[in-house]
C-alpha cells in the first residue's frame, strides 16, 4: 500500500470495465464517461459484448467489456489497451487482461475469485495472478461483494438486488482513482432511477463507499490521476451512441422536410437499437413497423415512401441481402428510401456482435441489373447524426434509395455530442411535382438535375402507376424498347452522378506527405490517431477519409495521385481499394486489411504504415 | 360521383377470355359505387399476369416485385391511412412467394382490401403448378402430377386470424361487385378470393361454377342473417350435424326452413365459416360464394395512429429540439 498520495496529471487514460454480461459494466462505463465529459474531457467508448444472450454466470464466454477513453485533448478511438482494468470476476480477468497495458492498474473483486470461479475461468491453480504473470503490486484486490452487502445491509434490499449494485462500487473506486466529482454521477443516477428513488439511493451509497474505500486505503496504487481539459469547445453536450445518433438524424431530417418518419424493420444485431430508439418517439409522430421479415421491412418502407413518408429501413449482416430486392425496386421506381446497414462480421450469420466493413461492395453492387445507388459511411458515433441527416436529404431530394453504412463499432460506441441546432442544418426540399405541370406530367419527367418528380398519392390530377418493369421515358408506360431501356439506364446512373458531394479533405501533411492514408467510415478515429502519432514522431503523413463512396468526391483522383505512396486501410479484404482502382485510372495503392471483428489497433497501424514509409526511403 | 370510366385506364393485354378481364371490369364498377376518388385510391400488385392490373387503373398504384405486394401495401396504408388501399395478387404471388406477407397482413389486420385472383396456375411463366393446384395436377413442371397438397386460401386466412373472407367467381359481376364493396366497408384486412380460369394453361378449373347455370346448381350464395339455402329453386339447405355440415332437401323428411342453418358472418368463432369456405372441393357440397366471414376487430393502422396520439398527449416532447432536452446534458463553458 502506498504511503503518500500524489495527484498526477495525464493527457489521456483508458479504463476497461469487464464482468459478466449481467454485471452492469456498460452502465458503470457510461456514468464514468459522462462524469468525465461533463468536465470537458473528450470521450470515446466501445462496448464489447458476447453474442450469447446470457452465457452461464462466471463463464469465459459470458464476459462483456466496456472501454472508455478520456482525454484532455481530442481522443478519436476508445484506445487500444487500457490503463485500468476492472475485472468483476475470474473469467473477466482471464479474458480481458490481454487488453491491459503493461503496468496497468487492475481492480478485482476477490469475492469472485473462489475455487469455483477459478474453475469456471479455467485457472489451474489458486494463484491466479501468478498464473497470468500479473504483478500483485498493480492490483487493487478488494472483497467488493462483501463490502457492497455491508454497505446496503440496512437498506431492506434482498441480496440479489444488492449484488446489482456491485458495478457502482467499482465505479466509485475508479472515480476516486481519477479524482472525479461524484455529484455528477449521483445526478445521473437520480435521473435514471427517477421512478425508483430507493434504487438510486442504494447505487449512490455504493458509489460513495467505493470512492471512500479508495480514499481510505489509498488502495495499492501510488497515484490519483487527473485529466485536465484542453481545447474545450463550449456548448451543451450529451453522450450518444452511434445507433442513437443515427435515429436522431432521421428524426431531425423528417422534421426538417416536414414529413412523417416511417421505419420498417426486423430485429437484427447490431442494428436493433435504431428500431428501439425510434419506437420510443411516438410523441414526435414517428411510425415504426416491426415487420415479419427483412424483406417486408424494406418492402413496406418502399410503400411508405410511395405514400409520401421519409422511409427508412434498418438492418445488418444477412438482412441487407434480403433487402436487396426491394432496394432495387426503389431504384427503378426512383423513390426516396434510406437503407441503414450497420455492418457486422460476415459472411452469413458470421460474427453478429463484431464489427467489419465488409458490406461495401454489396451496397454498391449487390443487386441485379444496373442499379446505381448512393452509398455513404458514417465515420464516428456522433457523425452518425449528420450522416443519417445527409442520407435522408440525398434520398428525398434526388428521389433515390441511399445506403448508409455504419458498423458495430460506430453503432455501439459513443462520444460527446454537441447538441445540434436544427435551424443551422440545410433545408430538405423534395422535388414535388409542380402544379403547373398538371395535365402534361408523366411519372418519369425530370427536374433539371435529372431527378424524377414526386407525386404523392392524394393529389388530384397526378395519379400514376410505378413499378418494377422498365418504363418509357416519355409516357411512363411499360416499355421493352431497347433504345428506351438504354436511355433510362443512363438517366438513372446520371442522376446519381449529379448528386453534389463535398470534396475530399486532406488532413495532416497535405502538401508534402510521403504517405497518404485512405479509409472510409468507422475506421476514421483509428486512422486519424495513427496519423497523429506518426506525425508527432516526425513522419510526413496525410490522410483522406471517405464519407461519400458513391458518387465519389470530385477531387478523388487528384488527391489519390498526389502522394508518393497511398495505403488504403479497411476492415475487409480490399473492397474500397478495389472500388477506387475501378474509378481512378492507374491508381495502385498499398493495402492494409484486417477482418478480426475488432477495431483497428493504432499501434499496429503505426507500425505497418511506418514500414511503408521506410520502404520508400 | 364517379363512374366506372373514372377508374379505367389503358387497354388490358391479357389473353382473350382471361378471368382478369372480368375481374377488372367489376373492380372499376365496384370502385365507382364505393365512390372514393381515384386519386385517394392506391392499387398495389406484385408480379404475375393478374398483377398487371394496376396499369389499367386510373388511380395511384404500383406493380411491384414478386410476392411483396402485401408488404408494400402495408407501408402505403400505415404511412398514409387516408388512402383506400387495394392489394392485388395471383395465387403464386400471394400464397407462394408472398405467403409470409399474406398471413402477417391478416394477423396484423391492416385495412387492406386483399384480392386473391386464384386460377390455380402460374400463367406468366407459362404453366407451372401453383400452391393452389390440386394434388396430382399435371403441368409443365409436374408432368406426372404434383405430389403435394394445395393451400386452401380461406384456411390460410383463418389460420392467420383473418377477419374477412369472401369469394366470387370472376364471371359473376353482381357477386364480385358485392364482395368488393363489402371488403371496402370492412375495416381491417379483407381477403376476396376470385375464382377464375386461365384460358391457356388451366381452362376449366372452375367449370362447375363458371357460368350462371352452374352456380345455380353447384354454388351457394351466403348472406349474413339468411338461411343457407341453394339449388335452382332454393330447394336445398345446410344443417349442422355432429361436427359437420349436411345437405338436406327442404320439405323432405319433415325438414322445414326453420331447420336450416342461418349464416352468421359476424360470428367471432370461425368454425362454421371455415366449413362453409372449404365446401365444394369434390365433396358433393356446393361452393360457397359471398361474404363468408366479416368480423369487426381493431385495425393495425388505426391502432398505430391512436397510440401516437396517446403518447403525444402523455409525453412532454413533440419536436426534435425538445427530444434533445430529454437526455443527460452537460455544459462545457
Amino acid at each position: 500500500m502506498a504511503d503518500s498520495l500524489e495527484v498526477k496529471e495525464l493527457d489521456q487514460v483508458v479504463v476497461r470495465f469487464s464482468g459478466d454480461s449481467g454485471d452492469g459494466m456498460q452502465l458503470a462505463g457510461n456514468i464514468f464517461s459522462t462524469v468525465s465529459a461533463t468536465v470537458g474531457n473528450s470521450i470515446s467508448t466501445f462496448p464489447d459484448y458476447p453474442a450469447d444472450i446470457r452465457a452461464p454466470q462466471g463463464s469465459l464466454t459470458g464476459v462483456s467489456g466496456f472501454q472508455v477513453h478520456i482525454g484532455a485533448g481530442q481522443v478519436y478511438t476508445p484506445g487500444d489497451l487500457c490503463d485500468v482494468l476492472v475485472a468483476m470476476n475470474a473469467a473477466a480477468l482471464k479474458t480481458q487482461y490481454k487488453y491491459a497495458k503493461p503496468g496497468a492498474a487492475i481492480i478485482i473483486d476477490t469475492d469472485s475469485f473462489g475455487p469455483k470461479d477459478l474453475e469456471k475461468a479455467a485457472f489451474e491453480t489458486p494463484d491466479y495472478l501468478g498464473e497470468m504473470g500479473i504483478d500483485p503490486d498493480r492490483v487493487i484486490a478488494c472483497p467488493l461483494t462483501t463490502m457492497v452487502k455491508d454497505c446496503l445491509k440496512d437498506s431492506g434490499m434482498d441480496v440479489k438486488s444488492m449484488l446489482k449494485c456491485r458495478n457502482m462500487f467499482a465505479l466509485g473506486l475508479v472515480c476516486w482513482l481519477f479524482d472525479r466529482n461524484l455529484e455528477i454521477a449521483f445526478n445521473f443516477l437520480r435521473e435514471k432511477f427517477a421512478k425508483k428513488p430507493g434504487v438510486a439511493d442504494a447505487n449512490i451509497k455504493v458509489i460513495q463507499a467505493g470512492y471512500d474505500y479508495g480514499h481510505n486505503t489509498h488502495s495499492s496504487v501510488a497515484n490519483v490521476y487527473r485529466i485536465e481539459t484542453k481545447n474545450k469547445v463550449p456548448g451543451r453536450y450529451m453522450d450518444i451512441t452511434g445507433n442513437k445518433a443515427t435515429a436522431y438524424g432521421f428524426i431531425a431530417a423528417a422534421e426538417k422536410a416536414g414529413l412523417k418518419l416511417y421505419l420498417g424493420s426486423y430485429p437484427i444485431t447490431p442494428a436493433t437499437d435504431v428500431l428501439h430508439e425510434l419506437s420510443k418517439h411516438k410523441s414526435l409522430g414517428v411510425t415504426t413497423v416491426q415487420c415479419e421479415d427483412e424483406i417486408a421491412g424494406c418492402a413496406s418502407s418502399v410503400g411508405a415512401s410511395f405514400a409520401g413518408a421519409l422511409a427508412v429501413t434498418s438492418t445488418s449482416g444477412p438482412g441487407i441481402c434480403l433487402k436487396s430486392e426491394a432496394m432495387n425496386l426503389a431504384v427503378i421506381m426512383e423513390l426516396p428510401l434510406v437503407v441503414l446497414d450497420v455492418q457486422r462480421g460476415g459472411p452469413a450469420t458470421g460474427l453478429p456482435t463484431k464489427s467489419e466493413q465488409t458490406d461495401l461492395l454489396q451496397a454498391l453492387f449487390g443487386r441485379n441489373g444496373e442499379s446505381p445507388m448512393p452509398v455513404m459511411a458514417a465515420i464516428s458515433p456522433t457523425d452518425c447524426f449528420d450522416a443519417a441527416y445527409e442520407a435522408s436529404k440525398v434520398a428525398l431530394e434526388h428521389m433515390t434509395p441511399v445506403v448508409l453504412l455504419t458498423d458495430a463499432y460506430v453503432a455501439n460506441g459513443s462520444g460527446a455530442f454537441k447538441l445540434p441546432n436544427l435551424a443551422e442544418y440545410p433545408e430538405i426540399n423534395p422535388p414535388y411535382v409542380p402544379q403547373e405541370l398538371l395535365g402534361e406530367w408523366t411519372p418519369y419527367m425530370r427536374a433539371e438535375n435529372g431527378t424524377r418528380y414526386w407525386a404523392v398519392p392524394g393529389r388530384e390530377g397526378f395519379t400514376h402507376i410505378l413499378g418494377g418493369l422498365e418504363k418509357d421515358d416519355k409516357t411512363g408506360a411499360i416499355s421493352t424498347n431497347p433504345e428506351n431501356h438504354d436511355l433510362m439506364t443512363r438517366k438513372r446512373a446520371q442522376k446519381i452522378q449529379n448528386i453534389p458531394v463535398p470534396n475530399l479533405e486532406v488532413l495532416g501533411d497535405s502538401e508534402d506527405a510521403d504517405l497518404l492514408i485512405v479509409g472510409f467510415g468507422g475506421t476514421y478515429g483509428h486512422l486519424r490517431a495513427a496519423m497523429d502519432e506518426m506525425r508527432a514522431a516526425g513522419k510526413k503523413v496525410a490522410m483522406a477519409h471517405f464519407r461519400y463512396i458513391n458518387p465519389l468526391p470530385a477531387n478523388t483522383a487528384e488527391v489519390l495521385k498526389k502522394y508518393p505512396k497511398v495505403v488504403v486501410a479497411e476492415q475487409n479484404m480490399g473492397q474500397l481499394a478495389g472500388w477506387l482502382r475501378m474509378k481512378v485510372d492507374g491508381f495502385c495503392p498499398a493495402q492494409y486489411n484486417e477482418v478480426k471483428g475488432q477495431p483497428f489497433k493504432v499501434s499496429e497501424l503505426v507500425e505497418a504504415f511506418g514500414k511503408l514509409i521506410n520502404a520508400l526511403l | 360521383m364517379f363512374t366506372a370510366n373514372d377508374y379505367k385506364k389503358g387497354q388490358p393485354r391479357w389473353c382473350p377470355g382471361c378471368g382478369d378481364h372480368f375481374f377488372l371490369a367489376n373492380l372499376h364498377k365496384a370502385m365507382a359505387e364505393i365512390g372514393v376518388a381515384p386519386w385517394e385510391t392506391a392499387v398495389i400488385s406484385g408480379i404475375g399476369c393478374s398483377s398487371r392490373l394496376p396499369h389499367y387503373m386510373a388511380t395511384y398504384g404500383m406493380n411491384t416485385i414478386h410476392g411483396r405486394a402485401a408488404a408494400i401495401a402495408t407501408g402505403v396504408k400505415v404511412a398514409n391511412p387516408r388512402l383506400s388501399v387495394w392489394q392485388v395478387s395471383g395465387d403464386g404471388d400471394g400464397l407462394a412467394i408472398g405467403g409470409n406477407h399474406f398471413i402477417h397482413a391478416n394477423r396484423r389486420n391492416i385495412d387492406l382490401n386483399m384480392i386473391l385472383l386464384n386460377n390455380r396456375i402460374y400463367g406468366l411463366t407459362k404453366g407451372q403448378y401453383s400452391p393452389t393446384s390440386p394434388r396430382g395436377f399435371v403441368s409443365k413442371s409436374s408432368p406426372y402430377g404434383t405430389v403435394e397438397d394445395p393451400f386452401r386460401p380461406a384456411e390460410l386466412c383463418f389460420g392467420a386470424r383473418g377477419n374477412f373472407f369472401a369469394r366470387a367467381v370472376a364471371t359473376d359481376a353482381p357477386g364480385t361487385i358485392e364482395i368488393l364493396k363489402a371488403a371496402y366497408q370492412h375495416k381491417g384486412a379483407s381477403v376476396c378470393e376470385i375464382l377464375q380460369h386461365c384460358v391457356i394453361f388451366n381452362n376449366g378449373a372452375y367449370d362447375d361454377v363458371y357460368n350462371k347455370d352452374g352456380r345455380a346448381k353447384r354454388a351457394i350464395y351466403v348472406q349474413h342473417g339468411k338461411p343457407l339455402v341453394f339449388g335452382e329453386n332454393n330447394e336445398f339447405g345446410l344443417v349442422q350435424e355432429g361436427f359437420g355440415l349436411k345437405i338436406v332437401e327442404i320439405g323432405k323428411d319433415g325438414v322445414t326452413m326453420d331447420d336450416i342453418l342461418v349464416h352468421d358472418a359476424h360470428c367471432q368463432d370461425n368454425t362454421l365459416q371455415l366449413k362453409l369456405a372449404l365446401m365444394g372441393d369434390g365433396d358433393g357440397f356446393p361452393v360457397a360464394l359471398g361474404v363468408i366471414r366479416d368480423v369487426e376487430a381493431p385495425t393495425y393502422n388505426d391502432a398505430v395512429e391512436a397510440q401516437i396520439e396517446e403518447v403525444k398527449a402523455k409525453k412532454p416532447y413533440h419536436n426534435f429540439a425538445e427530444l434533445l432536452e430529454t437526455n443527460d446534458i452537460w455544459e462545457v463553458k
